[in-house]
């Protein structure tokens, strides 16, 4: 037998939650004033987890390394967050809802989870709107709704481009009502650098004051980890500079097995990079493809003069165009789900259609758009025969109004305006569906160590669908953590207060400190930079959109050897009393090193084609599929939990089934 | 280009700090100012020296963690973008670019370019929530509805970063626009009515402890603000302070 157990409860899947809900221990209010939770990273998932377990009476300390809660980095996302409200009565339902995240996840996520998720999908928007989160309503004063790729209604709720920063909003706000009670101690401008555990649970952790640089311990009850992704790995991604791994792969080290770290999402509509000295990448939401058309021009004679400047995208006229997402998915055309579109615009670069200096970019255009709702408007204001200007003019005010914010940024950063000219965009790495691996508790392979939101592996499967995470994120921290962990607290209500001068703590404080002295007193030739870039692009070009297993065999050896270079010959400056933003980093792709190379590992067995995974050994052959990716549940159906043995390379891979009794496995088809 | 960059140092929050030359050169008009500055760091590193100490996260102009003052303004010359999102075709080839720290009493520099900010959380554990519990137990979100004219202006004020370049910009050194997007965000909204009279009494006293100036209208923050936050903010706090002060 597995040695995973995800203790799915028994009984149908509609009343599981309920079920377990009425019958897992309580711990009563006196009892909680004396048992401690450290909450690591305050995003929406531990954010709301930090807010709602304070609430509850815990005591709880949270972590994170920005300067205040309010800046993780949810903040950033833009397009919006499902519920099953079934507030446009399209037919929408909790089932729906499972069965769209369930299929749009290719067939890879645990089914009792994802309907727990659904579930309480709803009470998210009922919470947010209690909490003063100013989501976008229409004329009568309801909640307005969009739609994101991969479905087929409108459950999307969004507060204009900004979903994420009034979500995490909402989540820090709740923190500051528990931080004005002194049920929250909120240690900002702090990393953890490792978990403690005494007697096999985990009970405390080292962490490191970014300001002073003194190395600190925390003892808890339960440790939860909420510290996002891992999408850095690749260097260029859409996470913030500071999004990092190390918690995650702290605890991967001390006994949580990692699940699944190939599952990554390169999100198709992101601003295309322009140079080597690129920093990061911005992602442009998926809400703009409920708007926007995607082509590249249908003759290569047009891609060159388009490159070279003598052609403009807007002088092509429909017949010189290809919309071929339209042409190749009639059925979900632009609002194909993230992964078939991002490997649509590869395809089509690859074929040599890029329409920008590095080949790397397709079209985003708006003009059908801006001409739709602009004879629209005209009508409602009941303006006959209106000019094409007026047209232009009313059209452009609706299209502003639903995305004003993301067109200022693009035009702030390409120097281009896309009311007029279409956006270029290229697929860039955005999610990790990977993580820790976690039971139905949200609980790791580690006895009172939890891990919530992004970081942890449960939701998604091999693909995320659009305005999922914020779902997820405050799903887990809302409203399923604070339940399961209850659980769990109620055996600990004699343990009493955990001592910080244990060997445990001495031991973690010693690898620690060890550890940031080298760095300190290396003295290499090349900067940490120079080694994340590295590890970037053997991660983009091996492990990134297609792979295959010689290119994943590549990958492994040549991190193996970056890494050990990077030992010797890192350069870190300054000292480690004080704030140095280059010892942090160093710390953070020191982890990314390793888990790079399990990476590259866990793509290279799993020898089928799904989701965001694309291995280029398994696609359909012949009929109306042909060249779309091919799945293969009869061998791969399962989670791959990968367990610790000193190096990546000698990892042990431990296989949780997959079971799917409410949900047929079908060829995902968005023909 | 080349650029000659003039960079307060400041070792530590003690140490009295300097404005110190530097020269960078081969800087596209396509990268951000921070990827300049990354090349600046890039370079020190190599040199030997220490790099440049500046916060930044999200690169995209909505965590609000960077904070430098470029040539006398909150994040440069441009408007209604943060320094993550200024671009170097904003200045040309020859140009002296001074960079420092956004400067208040109630920001104190940790070191070179990086403040510390917290006063403005201190700020929110004030009031800048509404009391509601998060157990999903509410009513239903469209059991209250609300007209699309005050969720609109709601949202306008809402979409402060906290970034603080208002504070950077006053020469009062005053937090109003950021304590009045915030109260205002509440004050048009149902939800936020019954905490009203404490929150706004309890977030301006917590503002004037922190040591921010007073407001003087000269509306340097609303031209400074990235998001565009509009002094209407600071006009509708006052009016909610006055009658609060009034009711109780």
């Amino acid at each position: 037998m597995s040695v995973l157990d995800s203790k799915v409860p028994k009984g149908p899947l509609k009343t599981k939650w309920t079920d377990y809900k009425n019958h897992i221990n309580l711990v009563n209010p006196a009892n909680k004033r004396n048992i401690d939770v450290i909450v690591v990273g305050t995003g929406l998932a531990g954010g709301s987890a930090a807010a709602t377990l304070a609430e509850l009476g815990y005591n709880v300390k949270t972590f994170c390394y920005q300067d205040s809660p309010r800046r993780a980095h949810s903040i950033a996302a833009q397009g919006g967050i499902n519920a099953a409200k079934n507030y446009q009565g399209d037919g929408d339902s909790t089932y729906r809802l499972f069965y769209d995240t369930v299929k749009g996840g290719d067939y890879r996520s645990r089914e009792a989870n994802v309907y727990r998720l659904a579930e309480v999908s709803a009470n998210i928007i009922d919470q947010c709107v209690a909490q003063g989160v100013p989501f976008a309503r229409d004329y009568g004063g309801l909640l307005d709704n969009r739609s994101f790729g991969g479905v087929l209604v409108s459950r999307t709720f969004y507060a204009k481009g900004q979903t994420g920063q009034q979500l995490l909003l909402g989540a820090y706000s709740a923190m500051n009502r528990q931080i004005a009670r002194g049920k929250i101690t909120p240690f900002n401008r702090h990393e953890m650098l490792d978990v403690v555990k005494v007697d096999g649970k985990a009970r405390g952790i080292i962490a490191r004051n970014l300001v002073t640089g003194e190395i600190e311990r925390h003892s808890a009850h339960a440790v939860v980890i909420a510290s996002g992704g891992y999408g850095n790995v690749y260097f260029l991604s859409t996470n913030a500079m500071g999004s990092n791994a190390t918690a995650a792969w702290k605890i991967h080290k001390k006994g949580a097995f990692f699940a699944n770290p190939c599952y990554t999402q390169i999100h198709p509509t992101c601003i295309p990079r322009s140079g080597d000295y690129q920093s990061k990448l911005t992602l442009m939401s998926e809400s703009l493809r409920n708007d926007g058309r995607i082509w590249v021009p249908k003759n290569l004679e047009d891609v060159k003069a388009i490159r070279e400047g003598k052609k403009k995208p807007t002088d092509l006229s429909e017949d010189e165009r290809d919309y071929y997402l339209e042409r190749r998915y009639p059925a979900f055309g632009n609002l194909v789900p993230r992964d078939v579109a991002s490997r649509a615009a590869k395809e089509r670069c690859d074929a040599g259609y890029g329409v920008n200096a590095t080949g790397e970019a397709v079209y985003l255009d708006f003009a059908s758009a801006i001409q739709r709702y602009g004879i629209e408007q005209a009508k409602i204001h009941g303006i006959n025969n209106p000019s094409a200007d007026k047209i232009y003019e009313l059209g452009a005010a609706i299209v502003k109004a639903k995305y004003g914010n993301l067109f200022q940024m693009y035009e702030k950063i390409v120097d281009q305006d896309p009311y007029k000219t279409p956006m270029m965009i290229y697929p860039a790495v955005h999610y990790t569906m990977g993580g820790v691996w976690v039971d139905y508790n949200l609980m790791t392979t580690v006895e009172g160590l939890y891990c919530i939101g992004e970081a942890n592996f449960s939701d998604h499967g091999a693909n995320r669908l659009g305005a999922s995470a914020l779902m997820q994120g405050l799903a887990d921290g809302y409203f399923v953590l604070p339940y399961t962990i209850g659980d769990y607290l109620s055996h600990e209500i004699r343990t009493g207060k955990i001592a910080t001068d244990s060997p445990e703590f001495d031991e973690a404080e010693k690898s620690v400190k060890d550890r940031i002295d080298f760095f300190i007193n290396n003295k290499g030739q090349h900067s940490v930079d120079y080694y994340h870039k590295r590890l970037g692009k053997i991660m983009w070009e091996k492990c990134g959109m297609s792979r295959n297993a010689e290119g994943l065999k590549e990958a492994a050896k040549e991190i193996k050897e970056l890494r050990e270079s990077f030992w010797k010959e890192v350069n870190v400056p300054g000292s480690a009393n004080e704030m140095n933003p280059e010892l942090e980093k160093a710390g953070r792709v020191a982890d990314f090193l390793e888990l790079g190379e399990l990476f590259a590992k866990d793509a290279l067995v799993r020898e089928e084609s799904c989701g965001g995974h694309f291995r280029e050994e398994s696609v359909e052959i012949g009929g109306e599929q042909a060249g779309e990716a091919k799945r293969n549940d009869e061998e791969f159906a399962f989670v791959s939990a990968w367990e610790y043995k000193g190096e990546p390379g000698d990892a042990v891979l431990h296989k949780e089934q997959l079971e799917f009794n409410e949900i047929e496995l079908k060829q995902r088809s968005y023909k | 280009m080349n650029l000659t960059l003039k960079i307060w140092r400041q070792k530590g929050p003690k140490d009295k700090g300097s404005m110190v030359d530097y020269k960078v050169t081969d800087i596209s008009e396509h990268m951000s100012f921070l990827e300049m500055m990354d090349v600046l760091n890039e370079q020190l590193i190599n040199q030997g020296e220490e790099p440049v100490a500046f916060d930044h996260d999200c690169r995209e102009g909505i965590c609000g963690m960077c904070s430098m003052y470029i040539n006398g303004e909150a994040h440069g010359p441009d408007r209604g973008v943060t320094t993550c999102q200024l671009h170097m075709r904003m200045f040309k080839d020859g140009d002296t670019i001074t960079i420092e720290p956004f400067r208040a009493k109630a920001f104190p520099v940790i070191k070179d370019l990086v403040v510390d900010r917290s006063s403005f959380d201190r700020i929110q554990h004030a009031g800048g929530y509404i009391s509601v519990n998060t157990s999903g137990n509410t009513q239903d979100a469209n059991a209250l509805p609300i007209s699309k004219h005050a969720a609109d202006e709601a949202m306008d004020a809402a979409t402060c970063i906290g970034c603080g370049a208002c504070v950077a910009s006053c020469k009062n050194a005053s937090a109003m626009l950021f304590v009045g997007a915030k109260v205002s965000q509440y004050a048009l909204l149902p939800q936020g009515q019954v905490e009203a009279v404490d929150r706004v009494k309890n977030m301006v006293a917590q503002m004037d402890l922190e040591g921010f100036g007073n407001c003087t209208n000269t509306g340097a923050c609303e031209i400074e603000c990235p998001k565009g936050i509009s002094l209407e903010n600071i006009a509708r706090m006052n009016r909610e302070y006055l009658s609060a002060n009034v009711k109780s």
